[in-house]
């Protein structure tokens, strides 16, 4: 929810990170982020923390 | 020591109050001075605006003066403030006076804003003025029959108000006797039905034996009034008879113009309540940036902690606690049961089944909530 709420307000070309602790949000993101048509630049497990970068295309 | 809060809604009013008796004797012999400066002589109870929407609490019994809520020591001045200077520790008010401060708590709450989604401000109902709420009940009562869709828009004030307004209106329409005439249906911007996900399990068992359908990753994009088909962000569409929107809202533009956040939103150390680069400077309720419920108990539980603090800076020199991201958040489930959630940064939720006794509870903090303005509870 705080990704849409950033991506809104950001501008286009602008990058994000998430940070979740949450596993469903590895899943679901990169689900969103094609579903919207952003560009997920990278996703990866670190120590239980999953981040998902992500370039606000449009 | 100048202590100043910008902002009367309930964040601002439950921290001067709690301020006020922490420091009374220092307010007595002069050494500490509370001011709140706010845009409204009126106090009004937010929370109680669902209860108008479904004619069960009428518009007045929202408001009070804001004068009488206060304790007796603190400076009240209506007269909003337009200018920060947080580097200089001053701010600039409405009517042209400055007010120096040694502490500044800002406390100028959110906006509603369908406007920000074409055509959903003109085609659609909420419940987040007395207005809409007003015009949200004239709406249900005139519904013969057909699809309600709920629509959720990012970010949104009261992350329970969606669940709520859908339990509320199920309930409703039986009570009209023509629930069987009605297909509720609710969208969700993420991948479940909520926010949090303990909360997003149960309000899907509770949609499944209720009958509301539901569509998730759904971000309303625009609203075709003339066909009545709302778009979303991810290329689908639904169609509606009636339209009842969970508006996207942001802070208050004063904030944005003087830079303080953008979209109205500060900054905020997650722990000291603090405006990231100033020691001495605070935010509370939906002010700050933090992603956490933009809730009424939010705002009460972030004063409290932060009156602790700012009490013990004049007593002591420095604070004694952080704000660990408590909340708790009743969810009225129909017309008379409820649950609630209570949550914190490391504890997530874990509803329970629905009950009156809690539905009860929450009719009576209504009432109580103006014990709560005044720092008693």
């Amino acid at each position: 929810m705080e990704l849409i709420a950033g991506i809104k307000q950001g501008d286009i070309g602008e990058e994000f990170e998430v940070l979740s602790s949450d596993e469903g949000s590895a899943k679901d993101i990169p689900e969103w982020i094609n579903k919207v048509g952003h560009e997920l630049l990278d996703s990866f497990e670190s120590d239980g923390v999953w981040h998902i970068i992500i370039r606000k295309a449009k | 020591m100048k202590i100043l809060v910008v902002g009367g809604g309930m964040g601002g009013t439950i921290l001067a109050n709690n301020l006020a008796r922490r420091l009374n004797s220092e307010l007595e012999n002069g050494t500490a001075q509370i001011t709140m400066l706010s845009a409204s002589e009126k106090h009004m109870y937010q929370p109680g605006l669902l209860y108008v929407a479904f004619g069960r609490m009428a518009p007045d019994e929202l408001y009070r003066d804001q004068q009488s809520l206060l304790e007796p020591g603190i400076n009240f001045h209506v007269d909003p403030v337009e200018t920060f200077k947080l580097e200089e520790n001053h701010v600039v008010t409405q009517s042209g006076k400055r007010h120096d401060y040694d502490i500044i708590a800002i406390a100028t709450g959110s906006r509603s804003m369908p406007e920000d989604i074409p055509g959903l401000a003109e085609n659609s109902i909420n419940v987040y003025t007395e207005k809409a709420a007003l015009e949200f009940h004239k709406s249900l009562c005139e519904f013969q029959g057909g699809k309600v869709v709920v629509s959720v828009g990012v970010p949104h004030k009261c992350p329970m108000i969606p669940l709520e307004v859908t339990f509320m209106m199920h309930d409703f329409f039986q009570e009209q006797g023509i629930l069987e005439k009605v297909q509720l249906h609710y969208t969700y911007p993420i991948g479940r039905l909520h926010s949090l996900e303990p909360v997003g399990k149960w309000a899907k068992k509770e949609f499944d034996r209720l009958g509301i359908t539901y569509e998730t990753l759904f971000n309303m994009k625009e609203v075709d009034g003339d066909k009545k088909v709302l778009h979303s962000e991810e290329g689908t569409e639904v169609a509606y008879d009636l339209l009842v929107a969970i508006p996207p809202h942001k802070g208050m533009e004063v904030i944005d113009t003087n830079g303080l956040g953008k979209s109205g939103w500060i900054p905020t150390d997650r722990h000291r309540l603090n405006i990231e680069g100033h020691e001495n400077a605070f935010v509370l309720g939906d002010t700050t940036n933090l992603p956490i419920s933009k809730a009424g108990s939010t705002a009460h539980f972030e004063a409290e902690a932060l009156a602790d603090n700012i009490a013990s800076m004049v007593k002591i020199g420095r604070s004694v606690r952080d704000y660990d991201g408590k909340v708790f958040c009743f969810i009225e489930a129909g017309k008379e049961t409820a649950t609630y959630a209570m949550f914190s940064y490391n504890n997530p939720p874990d509803p329970k089944p629905a009950t009156k006794s809690i539905h009860w509870f929450k009719m009576a903090y209504n009432q109580m909530y103006w014990a709560s303005a005044r720092g008693l509870l």
